[in-house]
């Protein structure tokens, strides 16, 4: 059966409470997950007070002023800091999003309660291991593949073909949907997941592809594709607003499409 | 004493591509659908039926089933039920049971199930529908 509860080794013990800055006025609990591979102990969850007064907006900010300030230790990725990269994906007040576009007053009660991206394996603190999503974004295929010789010049494209991909191509391989699906917790070694899948339809829906029928026939499996059952976790999660489940029914109805 | 379990050294690639797509599956999905369908459009006649069917004896009953159409419709009725539910079952095992014997085993089940409570549904329609 599937593993509903955590391992021994992943329940969270504890957690450290550091104190206060000294002289700060105005302060924000920040609740952070906190893991280290090499000291043998379970996870926990420390707690620590910013000062937002000397700090930036969102939650990344938050971030990055615990690390400058109390603990330097504290360990997690992060790069444009403008919901570009897709680097600082975390679980942040129990929703997959963007640490660098969420804002900290946007969590309304309480603590600031951040973790690393649900069911997948733990490098440190909130950086997930996402190997086996990456390599799943690259068993997609993710280049244009065709047979006719390359033109001069570019490949062309109408206007309304290249809308066709709108929606689609604007996805950062953050992981915040995959990580939300159950389907993907349970079944991450043969489910794609919402990314991967989203990724699928981009190239199947380009006009200049030459190997839609076989990006299907790859796709084509109870486990690959068919474990979306729709439930639309993907579409909340994603920090960019789009939506995996409708360009997951995209590519059934073409699998249907093309045996009836 | 079980030797400890090494580390796959497969690359990732490896590990996702496995053993390839079954290119299957769209049959399923699509029938899940068809049957979906079909049981939202037979509902109320089956319900009717079975209101019909309220507080009467068998030979009332046997009464009601000798008309064709409701044959029919409760037939039509079983199929598309059995079916779905035969489908729908094999979601679920294939959702949340990993252990491929297991799953194998369960599955397994699930279509003797199905087939055993679609035709014993069948059986006793055709049965009371020719007045035996």
């Amino acid at each position: 059966m599937v593993e509903f509860a955590l391992p021994k080794n992943s329940k969270i013990t504890g957690g450290k409470a550091w104190p206060k800055p000294a002289g700060a006025t105005e302060t924000r609990e920040f609740r952070v997950y906190r893991w280290n591979p090499d000291d043998g102990k379970n996870p926990s969850v420390d707690t620590y007070h910013i000062d937002t007064s000397e700090c930036g907006p969102m939650v990344l900010d938050g971030l990055i002023w615990i690390k400058n300030h109390i603990d330097p230790t504290l360990t997690f990725r992060r790069s444009c800091r403008e919901g570009v990269c897709g680097s600082c994906a975390m679980n942040i007040d129990g929703q997959n999003t963007l640490a660098c576009t969420k804002s900290m007053h946007d969590v309304k009660d309480g603590a600031v309660k951040v973790n690393p991206l649900p069911h997948q394996p733990v490098v440190k603190d909130l950086v997930p291991d996402l190997t086996n999503f990456y390599a799943q974004y690259a068993s997609i295929e993710p280049w244009l593949k065709t047979t006719t010789p390359t033109p001069q010049k570019e490949w062309k494209q109408s206007h309304e073909d290249r809308e066709k991909l709108d929606g689609l191509y604007e996805c950062i391989l953050c992981a915040c949907c995959s990580t939300s699906c159950p389907s993907y917790w349970w079944n991450s070694d043969r489910f794609l997941g919402p990314a991967a899948l989203l990724q699928a339809t981009r190239w199947v829906s380009d006009s200049r592809d030459e190997a839609t029928g076989e990006r299907l026939d790859n796709l084509e499996d109870p486990f690959r594709l068919y474990r979306c059952h729709t439930i639309m976790n993907c579409a909340k999660a994603c920090p960019k607003g789009l939506n995996p489940s409708e360009a997951i029914a995209e590519l059934k109805l073409k699998m249907v499409e093309r045996q009836i | 004493m079980n030797a400890p379990k090494s580390p796959s050294m497969r690359t990732p690639l490896a590990r996702v591509r496995a053993l390839g797509s079954s290119h299957s599956g769209t049959s399923d999905f699509w029938r899940q659908r068809l049957t979906a369908v079909a049981m939202t459009l037979l509902i109320v006649p089956v319900i009717v039926v079975v209101l019909m069917l309220l507080g009467s004896n068998q030979a009332g009953a046997k009464q009601i089933f000798s008309s064709v159409p409701i044959a029919i419709i409760m037939l039509l009725f079983i199929l598309a039920s059995a079916w779905h539910m035969k489908i729908g079952m094999q979601v679920v095992i294939e959702d949340y049971v990993h252990n491929e014997k297991i799953k194998l085993a369960s599955v397994m089940a699930n279509n003797f199930f199905c087939i055993a409570v679609a035709l014993a549904s069948i059986y006793a329609i055709l049965k009371m529908s020719s007045g035996v």
